[in-house]
């Protein structure tokens, strides 16, 4: 951060950001708020899934994934065309189409990235219009020593598969399948630990956006408190 | 005699010569010469029972005659295809030769010569004053082959047929004259990549040779994946030195010392045949180390795609490449500049490869001269569907795509009506037969919202539904869909399950906006080009045969009487015969019975509208009718035949 900082435009409001780095995470840190689930900072190759950061360039013919596009001196961005909108909108209303929508009962209730971006995009976290797209999955993978994933609630962002690879021993889960079948899988249904290879460092469960990947002893304990809620509401409604 | 030799060209010639030796021998063989096309489309007609057949006749018959296999002419709807060079006549082609018609050829041509069986004759492969020549044929006539000149012609296992044809002399030559000749002659040519997005061949060569890391990398691109497309295997499987030479050349002018076949494990007999032509060729110092003395030296080596259709996408074929899973990346950086570990990869389809040789050894103003002048060149198709004479056809750009289907395809099957095609594969577009004029060539199809792709062509018939056309190409790229990205991965699926409620009358007029405004959103929004093009099908469909979506919706009636639980079958009484029972023994769930007049009438509670009957039907009656809605089956006063009438019947 020293003598290759660069002036650029983000809808009228000028940062400076050094040249070559991704534009995404200089927004971020400007305070301009580019809706994101699947970028992770210090990525080297950010995957570009999610498409929610997609703004306009001048110059590129097509909107452009923020996270992966580098910074060069005096370029244009608008993060905020009515174009722009709509595609994140329509890739958000995509996201929750596919999700079961229960946040009550979700771990990630109110620390959830989509509860965030829905509020930013003034979308419903229940899309009416798009038709609910049941995921044939079930509704828990817990046959994992040491974590829990639910397979109806993950964006398939990959920050998971990120961080695991970026461990010494690699790539303990990764992406299986094809198309709207496609989900994040250990491959080993073993409870076995050694099976796995898993090295309890949980760094898959902090990347989470949403409330798909934790930690088997917090989901646990969640699962206990909200039990017990609802026993309580129970009670007291009887009462 | 190797001593001899000192130029790339001279150590060439040396081996050609041997080789047209080895050729003219054949060709001048005392005892008749049996060439049967065995690439993977003849052995699934029965190629290799057809040898059988000869061999077997020709041993009862104590004919000594010679057996070669050769690769695929293209011609789809003759295979088995059988050409015999029987001494004292021109070389003939035969079609439709199973083992049957084999032990006929040899009983009534070989043995006393005299019957050279006219019934299964094409022609003769030369003008012939006795036989009717292959020229005869608008197929032939208006066919250009470049590409495909000697393809099943020549024993893909033979180095030395292709070397007989003046194989490896354009790479003789490019070693001469150096890569940066190559280089500037294909730029020259302007050679547009086959593999469906139309770039330069020879920028993406100049991208990567500028890029200064080194070692570079050559893939040559075979995994073709589009349904019914079959373009790429005949290629690897009919002239594989071709393949390998355009390979050499592309590494030569990029500066790459290694090269990759990337072939899809599906196409076994191409995986072989190419491995064994690079032993050929590295036996002959035409790959491998100090080529042809000229000091360039290329590894080879194939590798075998899983069978992921996106793989054919360059970023997800390279992550493959290296064991990840086949996901497409984002470019920049593009593959030519960081590719493989980070080094300039150059990929380049099977097509484009195998049409540099051609332009080497002719020039780039000869191929300029083809096709026009965007695009210039050939375009190979594979033409299949409710076509004539469906298969591999080689046609200069610029022609039309009446004249494809048409004239050189000979029209549509059974005296029906065109009604569409599909051109460019799953995520081409559907154009009418009122756009039967474009122009194909990489620019015009783009402008009416289908693409050149690498060369499906698919033609349909009144009896296709195109709402289910739609939804079949969508529920493909969907199952195919690496998953990555959100417009993709879902996207695609909205459409599908839209399309998929359509076509069982359960769609809703606003829902054609929701396919439109994710069509558009999908091709904005995705990461990769299967993503960017899979709505081509959705919105064509919508743009061309917006009625048809409309009448599933609001009529809930199929026009083409396709869409399953919109339609119904019925057996016209007038025409259905007494007595007849072919359609009872057909029908699957018994569906059909006896009418108090003896006829025959559909319980439609029972139908599973499987059609079956439709063909049971003996067409000299031609009764059962097809409906669309399913309640338009008109009240024929169908009675079915009394218990007691029916035990009369059995008793007697």
């Amino acid at each position: 951060m020293s003598d290759n900082l660069v002036t650029i435009t983000v809808d009228d409001q000028k940062i400076t950001a050094p040249v070559g780095s991704y534009l995404l995470p200089a927004c971020l840190e400007n305070d301009i708020y580019i809706p994101n689930l699947c970028f992770l900072e210090g990525m080297d190759d950010p995957p570009a899934s999610c498409r929610l950061c997609l703004v306009d360039i001048e110059g590129e013919a097509v909107p452009v994934a923020s996270c992966r596009y580098r910074i060069f001196a005096g370029m244009v961005v608008t993060t905020d065309s009515e174009e722009i909108l709509k595609l994140r909108q329509l890739a958000f209303r995509l996201l929750v189409s596919t999700n079961d929508g229960s946040c009550r009962t979700c771990i990630a209730n109110h620390g959830c990235e989509l509860q965030k971006i829905a509020k930013f995009l003034h979308q419903p976290l229940k899309t009416k219009r798009l038709r609910h797209i049941d995921r044939e999955y079930p509704e828990l993978v817990d046959n994992h020593p040491f974590l829990v994933y639910e397979p109806k609630k993950c964006v398939l962002c990959g920050r998971c598969v990120h961080v695991c690879g970026q461990l010494e021993k690699g790539y303990k889960l990764d992406f299986a399948n094809r198309g709207m079948d496609t989900i994040v899988s250990f491959f080993s249904s073993d409870s076995d630990p050694a099976s796995h290879d898993c090295e309890t460092c949980l760094a898959c469960t902090e990347v989470c956006p949403v409330g798909a990947l934790s930690s088997k002893v917090k989901w646990t304990s969640f699962v206990a408190e909200l039990e017990m809620k609802s026993a309580q509401k129970h009670k007291g409604g009887q009462g | 005699m190797t001593q001899l030799a000192n130029s790339p060209k001279e150590h060439l010639l040396v081996h050609a010569e041997r080789a047209r030796e080895r050729v003219k021998e054949l060709k001048e063989s005392p005892v008749p010469v049996i060439y049967v096309g065995c690439a993977t489309c003849g052995r699934a007609a029965g190629a290799l029972e057809t040898i059988a057949g000869f061999e077997e006749v020709l041993k009862d018959n104590g004919i000594e005659a010679r057996i070669e296999k050769v690769g695929c002419l293209g011609h789809c709807y003759a295979e088995p295809l059988v050409i015999i060079q029987n001494p004292g006549f021109p070389a003939l082609l035969y079609q439709k030769i199973g083992a049957g018609e084999a032990g006929i050829l040899v009983r009534s041509f070989l043995k006393d010569g005299s019957d050279p069986c006219y019934e299964y004759l094409i022609g003769a492969l030369e003008t012939d004053e006795n036989f009717p020549t292959l020229m005869d044929y608008p197929r032939y006539l208006y066919e250009n082959r470049v590409v495909m000149e000697h393809c099943g012609l020549i024993d893909p296992d033979e180095i030395d047929h292709y070397l007989a044809v003046g194989g490896y002399l354009s790479l003789a030559q490019g070693l001469e004259k150096g890569g940066e000749w190559v280089l500037e002659e294909v730029k020259s040519a302007n050679l547009r990549g086959r593999g469906g997005a139309g770039f330069p061949a020879g920028r993406k060569w100049e991208i990567a040779r500028k890029v200064e890391k080194t070692p570079k990398l050559v893939i040559c691109n075979g995994d073709e994946g589009d349904p019914g497309a079959y373009m790429d295997r005949t290629l690897l499987e009919s002239n594989p030195h071709q393949v390998l030479e355009g390979l050499a050349l592309a590494a030569l002018a990029v500066g790459a010392e290694r090269a990759l076949l990337y072939i899809r494990a599906e196409y076994p007999l191409a995986v072989e045949i190419m491995e064994r032509a690079i032993v050929q060729a590295r036996g002959k110092n035409l790959l491998g180390a100090n080529i042809l003395g000229s000091g360039f030296s290329l590894e080879v080596s194939v590798f075998k795609g899983s069978g992921a259709f996106v793989c054919g996408e360059e970023t997800a074929l390279i992550e493959s490449l290296v064991g990840n899973r086949g996901m497409p990346q984002p470019r920049p950086p593009y593959p030519a500049v960081a590719g493989l570990d980070g080094l300039p990869t150059v990929i380049n389809n099977v097509k484009t490869l195998s049409t540099v040789p051609t332009i080497i050894r002719h020039g780039h103003q000869w191929f300029r001269s083809i096709g026009t002048e965007e695009s210039p060149g050939t375009a190979i198709f594979s033409v299949v569907g409710e076509v004539e004479y469906p298969g591999l056809v080689e046609v200069p750009m610029g022609v039309t795509l009446e004249h494809l289907v048409v004239d050189v395809c000979g029209g549509i099957k059974d005296g029906k009506e065109l009604k569409a095609v599909q051109i460019g594969g799953p995520s081409g577009g559907c154009l009418p037969a009122s756009l039967m004029e474009t122009v194909i060539d990489f620019d015009s199809l783009k402008t009416v919202g289908a693409m050149m792709g690498s060369g499906g062509l698919v033609v349909m018939n009144e009896d296709t539904c195109m709402v289910e056309v739609a939804r079949y190409f969508t529920d493909f790229t969907q199952g195919e869909s690496c998953g990555n990205c959100t417009f993709c991965r879902i996207g695609t699926r909205h459409l599908r399950d839209i399309l998929h409620s359509i076509t069982i009358g359960e769609g809703k007029m606003e829902e054609l906006t929701d396919l439109e405004e994710i069509s558009e959103a999908v091709i904005k929004g995705s990461l990769c080009s299967l993503g960017k093009t899979a709505p081509n099908p959705v919105l064509t469909t919508l743009r061309f045969f917006r009625d048809e979506y409309i009448a599933h919706i609001e009529e809930k009636r199929c026009p083409a009487k396709m869409c399953r639980p919109l339609i119904a079958f019925y057996i016209d009484l007038e025409p259905c015969a007494r007595g007849c029972d072919a359609c009872v023994a057909c029908c699957p769930t018994d569906a059909i019975f006896t009418t108090s007049n003896r006829k025959k009438a559909i319980d439609q509670e029972k139908c599973v509208k499987c059609g079956e009957c439709v063909y049971a039907c003996p067409p000299e009656y031609d009764a059962v009718r097809r409906v669309s809605p399913p309640e338009m089956i008109p009240d024929q006063g169908v009675e079915p035949l009394p218990d007691t009438e029916k035990e009369k019947e059995e008793s007697k």
